[in-house]
């Protein structure tokens, strides 16, 4: 009874939070479409509404002219760097949220490293990093000093997402599957891994978003080389043309293509399993 | 004393034990590498001296925090980043709190409330300069909202202190950190069983009971992990005081930075230890009030 009544009228607290929502969400995209609308602009463009013109112009700039920077190269290796760091976010996280599970000897100290490593300034990470590269003699690069500096920022996320995860996550499970005669590996295999799937994915986003936008961290650690962040910064330092707006409609196309992806893979799984309930 | 009976756990419990390090050790390889080693290095830094010239000489002293400690200028900027954190904290919070209890608790499809919290995150999956500068053509002395407020005759004159201030700087802190609060007090809010919600409003309860004594201490841990976020976030960042408040404002960070790009390295590690021994005793208070690990570990 109660349930079919609250169903046909929300209460007041309904309408005060959807607005909130709908204002959150409209600040969040209000000043990018801004820009993205702002970046087609044609060569009379300024930084400011209103729009001058349309014309794809500041977008052929952004991959032509060489006064803005090596955008395509630090575009390039952004995206691997964030995939290289995924990759490694997600394997790590999901093995440190099995083993977080028991109490055991030390895990205090492993965990309070990691809350340190995520709550350290990320320059200051950046600046031991350096010295520490200085001191034994190696040249700092992207792929290896700023993928390290990364994966201290990734990981303790990664392993935070995992222990939300885990939690919604019954041992029982996992310990039919063993009694039922299944080894560490099946029942890792066959009964953990696919449950955990969408929280994984979910780990998995987090790594890229993390990578993809790291800043901080990066400056101090990337070498001669940038990433796509270090390249946007300088240009905001020296470039005051719309290209600087073309470059943030392009990494937010990219990301669109990336999330569409990720939320039909768990749509996938989530039709999936249904389609198995209905069968059972 | 050990019986067969006890032997039998007690193997068992090494072997979990073994099992259990054995699937942290890939965390703890790159946790000591790129985190516990770079700190000691940080740290040892800050006792030396400076050649002047980015160079680091051997000799430990404590001048660097001597003279950290005897300035005024250090205070001055330990406040302003603090009116910042407190701030954004705030803001964060009680729009992130809003929105995750909105898609919790009102959004009856799951799919439904993972698309709009998806929503939600799609902006950061973009740069955060380019997030923070997109206000410059909204807030602008000749930008969208003062077009707006003049043409409708609200104000006299562009409201000077939208951009390049104190104000701008909190927008732009809100607008990247508040899905920090949304993500950890989702997650906790999406756990609680909504029979007992029901049930206590059945029992009679108000709309404020039900927040506070039900759903408020359950989203604790949620809550907490958002405020870490947040507040290590603003108390580490340089880069959106430096641009939002147009160079009027200063923060820790920002003062550490000019000490890097003039090289003074041990300065700057001086500065970098105390304002980590500050940012990790805020964490360690926040989390002490609630243990994160408790549900996975019991």
């Amino acid at each position: 009874m109660s349930a079919i009544a609250k169903r046909r009228s929300r209460p007041w607290t309904f309408y005060a939070l959807l607005a909130l929502f709908i204002g959150y969400v409209a600040s969040l995209y209000g000043p990018m479409l801004c820009i993205y609308v702002l970046s087609f602009q044609d060569l009379r463009g300024g930084l400011v509404f209103p729009m001058k013109g349309l014309s794809f112009h500041w977008f052929v700039d952004l991959f032509t002219q060489v006064r803005t920077g090596d955008v395509k190269g630090s575009f390039d290796r952004s995206i691997r760097l964030a995939l290289m760091v995924t990759i490694i976010t997600v394997i790590v996280s999901f093995l440190a949220g099995l083993g977080f599970r028991r109490r055991f000897r030390g895990d205090g100290v492993v965990f309070y490293a990691m809350i340190g490593s995520l709550v350290v300034p990320g320059l200051v990470l950046g600046i031991g990093i350096g010295l520490l590269f200085q001191f034994l003699g190696i040249q700092p690069s992207w792929s290896t000093s700023a993928l390290g500096a990364q994966l201290s920022w990734t990981l303790p996320f990664g392993v935070l997402v995992m222990f939300a995860v885990m939690s919604r996550f019954d041992r029982r499970w996992e310990e039919a599957a063993r009694d039922l005669g299944a080894t560490r590996w099946q029942t890792v295999r066959l009964v953990v891994l696919p449950i955990l799937l969408p929280g994984l994915i979910g780990v998995a986003m987090f790594g890229f978003t993390l990578s993809y936008d790291e800043f901080a961290r990066t400056l101090q650690t990337a070498g001669s080389l940038n990433t796509l962040p270090l390249e946007i910064w300088s240009m905001t330092l020296n470039v005051t043309s719309p290209s600087l707006y073309a470059l943030g409609t392009v990494t937010t196309v990219v990301s669109f293509l990336i999330i569409g992806l990720c939320l039909s893979l768990i749509i996938h799984i989530q039709r999936r399993r249904a389609a198995a309930g209905r069968r059972d | 004393m050990t019986g067969p009976g006890e032997a039998a756990p007690s193997r068992r419990s090494l072997m979990q034990r073994f099992a259990s390090w054995l699937s942290i050790a890939p965390l703890v390889l790159v946790l000591v590498p790129f985190f516990v080693v770079p700190m000691l290095a940080v740290i040892a830094a800050s006792f030396m001296e400076s050649d002047g010239f980015g160079g680091i000489i051997f000799h430990p002293s404590l001048d660097n925090y001597k003279e950290l400690f005897t300035s005024m200028l250090t205070m001055n900027l330990y406040l302003s980043t603090l009116k910042f954190t407190l701030l954004s904290w705030l803001f964060t919070f009680l729009i992130g709190f809003g929105v995750a209890y909105f898609l919790a608790f009102h959004v009856r499809s799951t799919l439904l409330a993972t698309s709009l919290f998806l929503l939600c995150t799609i902006p950061f999956w973009t740069s955060n300069v380019i997030r923070m500068i997109s206000w410059i053509p909204l807030l602008g002395q000749q930008g969208l909202v003062n077009t707006v407020l003049t043409g409708a005759h609200l104000v006299r004159q562009p409201l000077k202190f939208l951009l390049f201030s104190d104000f701008s700087v909190v927008v732009a802190y809100v607008h990247q950190l508040t899905i920090f609060m949304i993500v950890p007090i989702y997650s906790s809010l999406a756990r609680i069983d909504k029979r007992a919600v029901e049930a206590a409003w059945d029992a009679g309860a108000g709309r404020w009971d039900i927040l506070r004594l039900i759903i408020l201490p359950l989203a604790k841990n949620g809550i907490a992990l958002g405020s870490v976020f947040v507040t290590s976030i603003v108390m580490g960042d340089f880069f959106v005081v430096k641009v939002m408040s147009g160079g009027n404002s200063g923060s820790v960070v920002a003062a550490l930075f000019e000490n890097i790009s003039v090289l003074q390295y041990p300065t700057a590690a001086a500065q970098a230890v105390v304002l980590m021994l500050v940012v990790l005793l805020i964490a360690t208070v926040i989390l002490r009030s609630v243990d994160v690990r408790r549900e996975i570990a019991r």
